[in-house]
């Protein structure tokens, strides 16, 4: 049994740990955050994807949730919350405004959160049903868990 | 942080009153600031001697947005405003293009708009009361609240095909019918409402520390407010008692019989109180539109702005023409202006609308409460305590897509 | 005073020059106003016909005129339903009209938006920042000639 087998397993749990407790912090905006309050209702629950409680500093969380319009007047606020998350971080675009700026094309709405700053999922809708946020935080799980850490498997 | 990043507001204050105080700058990206709103703040200890106000993150273009379309197609847009009760400004819109082109809607229309504009009603002040409520640490009023509005997001996606923000009404009616059985479920949610508010009713109303909490503060008199714009439940809690649907009856209001519940003191507690008073005239409202709903046409029969069938779409060349206009060009309103009021959950939901003519508007504009008020915000905040802004503001029900458009 | 009489009283003693007040469909009066009669009107209106509710001021763009802009004022009584819609044209080369700021609170935030706007200088309000526009945006995007897709992004777009 080579060392990739335990380091593998390593990076597994460390996945397994990231994708299960998730602090998200939601940059709510506009209409989608009904929809977020809903994911958070008892009846579709998010936390029992271990994402409860959302943490509203950005140094206490690692996703972003980008729920809503981005204008133009927010991106400092936006690229900045972004900056004062450490790593690991990931970003969910929750509707489709955040993700490309929906049908709102104009001289204030910034076409989508990618602008400004990275995006790992993208849930369309306007807004999403709570079972796509479901399905794309379960996305966003699933990319958690097929990373790979490089410095785990050099250093053993 | 590599690149310093613009500031794109400019304080009025930018030095303190007295050299120990503090100026501390609240959002845009605050709990509860009910989206984005930033609020600059001079504090002495915990004491607010002054606030800045700056609303406008969510301004989206949607006035230059309406230059652009069709009328059909600013529907969305307009629900899209006031999102927490879409089906109201879908109804404000289209009442006035209706009276810009002379129409008259069905009776069936009339008391259905009215019906689902009540349940818009039910829906915002369900929200705007939980949200409140769980920024002053009461979660179990939020889950039940929230719970109950699940149930009328599902019903109403049963109607409308979505939960959220509908795009249900149209110009000259509505976009479909009732399903089967939609009054009878309408009926069940409205039994687990009155349930599930008597509960939030026993835990909050009387509890020493919610009293203490929101009696006497963020209070505004009846003049001020009148002088700021107030309209809806914060003028309302003032003490006087204006609502365009008593005071200028339109759509089926009429014909209701309801009251208007009014406060004493003009603070939070009494816009807790005439928003959870008021949801329950809707539900009464509701119950008696549910009897008096006649049978007919939901569409008025004019192919000025009414989609013709699809089956005579496919069949008679007239008919065909006449959606390729709509569609393409819109519905030919003629010139000139209206200015179109509803009462909204917030207040007077006005839209000032000029046609020259063709089928998109020349401009579109909304008067809209949220903007307003946050006029007043600055009035109500001045004096009070640090603590007491997230409940001041709670109550005021700020609505971003409403207030910056 | 009932509707009624309200409406007679206005239509008789308000910019009482024949054709200037009409009963519009939407039973709004309007008046049409030259900019220098503006604060006169609004001040006879708030105290002697019990309009105390300011509801909204905006503008509309007509380019091919030479007085441009069209200022609007809404007013709404708190006591009776008859709304009054007060309009005044003024050109683009100094297109400013007197403020109503001391008679209502809210004309503060209001003029505000307009002129983020339209432009629209408002004499006698001191503080016309962006409200819904940022610092540092340049132009007024209601106008028509302001194209609905230029964008001013505040932080460099990634791609």
């Amino acid at each position: 049994m080579g060392l990739d087998f335990y380091t593998g397993k390593l990076a597994d749990a460390v996945n397994w740990a990231r994708k299960f407790s998730l602090f998200s912090y939601p940059f709510v905006t506009a209409c989608c955050g009904m929809e977020y309050m809903s994911v958070a209702a008892p009846k579709y629950d998010i936390a029992r994807f271990g994402a409860e409680f959302p943490r509203f500093s950005p140094r206490q969380a690692d996703l972003l949730i980008i729920v809503g319009t981005i204008t133009e007047r927010q991106g400092p606020a936006l690229r900045r919350i972004y900056e004062q998350m450490c790593e690991p971080k990931w970003v969910v675009a929750f509707g489709v405004c955040a993700s490309t700026g929906g049908f709102y094309q104009n001289y204030s709405t910034m076409p989508g959160a990618d602008q400004i700053v990275p995006v790992d999922v993208y849930i369309p809708g306007c807004p999403p049903r709570p079972e796509m946020v479901i399905d794309g935080i379960m996305q966003l799980q699933d990319k958690i868990a097929r990373a790979k850490h490089p410095i785990l498997t050099k250093t053993f | 942080m590599d690149t310093p990043l613009a500031n794109p507001v400019r304080s009025i204050f930018a030095t303190p009153l007295r050299e120990d105080s503090v100026i501390v700058n609240i959002g845009p990206s605050h709990p509860a600031t009910h989206g984005t709103v930033q609020i600059i703040a001079e504090l002495d200890g915990e004491r607010v001697l002054r606030t800045d106000v700056h609303c406008g993150y969510l301004h989206r273009g949607f006035e230059k947005e309406c230059e652009d379309h069709t009328w059909h197609n600013l529907i969305p847009y307009v629900d899209r405003l006031n999102y927490v009760s879409a089906l109201v400004n879908d109804f404000a819109y289209c009442d006035g293009v209706e009276r810009l082109m002379g129409i008259e809607i069905t009776p069936r229309c009339r008391y259905l708009r009215t019906l689902l504009s009540e349940y818009s009603r039910l829906v915002d002040h369900l929200t705007c009361v939980a949200a409140g409520l769980m920024e002053m640490g009461a979660m179990t009023a939020f889950l039940y609240l929230v719970m109950v509005r699940d149930f009328m997001y599902e019903h109403l996606a049963a109607l409308t095909g979505a939960r959220v923000t509908y795009s249900y009404g149209r110009i000259g009616g509505l976009a479909c019918d009732l399903p089967d059985g939609w009054l009878a479920r309408l009926e069940e949610i409205l039994v687990q409402y009155e349930d599930f508010v008597a509960r939030v009713h026993a835990l909050v109303d009387r509890n020493r520390i919610f009293i203490d909490r929101l009696r006497g503060v963020g209070v505004i008199s009846t003049a001020d407010a009148l002088s700021f714009g107030c309209t809806g439940p914060i003028l309302r809690s003032t003490g006087l008692a204006r609502d365009l649907r008593k005071d200028a009856p339109y759509l089926a209001y009429a014909e209701l019989d309801f009251d208007v519940p009014v406060g004493i003191a003009g603070d939070n507690y009494d816009r807790y109180f005439v928003r959870m008073r008021e949801m329950d005239e809707s539900v009464y409202m509701m119950r008696q539109l549910a009897q008096m709903l006649p049978e007919g046409p939901i569409n008025v029969d004019d192919r000025r702005c009414t989609f013709p069938e699809k089956q005579r779409v496919y069949r008679e060349i007239e008919s065909l023409i006449n959606h390729f206009k709509l569609v393409m060009d819109g519905p030919s309103v003629p010139a000139g202006e209206v200015y179109c009021a509803h009462e909204a959950p917030n207040g007077e939901l006005g839209f000032y609308m000029v046609s020259t003519g063709s089928g998109t508007p020349w401009k579109v504009h909304v008067r809209s409460p949220s903007f307003v008020h946050m006029g007043a915000a600055s009035r109500m905040l001045d004096g009070g305590q640090l603590a007491d802004i997230v409940p001041t503001f709670g109550s005021i029900n700020m609505i971003g897509g409403e207030c910056d458009r | 005073m009932s509707a009624a009489t309200v409406l007679e009283s206005l239509q008789q003693q308000i910019v009482p020059a024949a054709g200037a007040a009409t009963l519009s469909h939407d039973s709004c009066l309007v008046f049409q106003l030259a900019p220098d009669e503006l604060v006169r009107t609004v001040r006879r209106l708030k105290e002697e016909f019990g309009y105390d509710l300011f509801l909204d001021v905006t503008a509309v763009d007509w380019p091919a005129d030479a007085l441009r802009f069209e200022v609007v004022h809404h007013f709404a009584s708190s006591r009776q339903p008859l709304r009054v819609r007060l309009k005044t044209r003024v050109a683009p080369a100094d297109p400013s009209v007197d403020s109503l700021v001391k008679l209502y609170g809210s004309a503060a935030f209001m003029e505000r938006e307009c002129h983020d706007m339209y432009g629209i200088v408002f004499r006698g309000n001191h503080d016309l920042r962006p409200i819904l526009l940022y610092e540092g945006f340049a132009g007024h995007p209601l106008r028509k000639d302001y194209p609905k897709t230029r964008e001013q992004p505040l932080v460099p777009y990634r791609h």
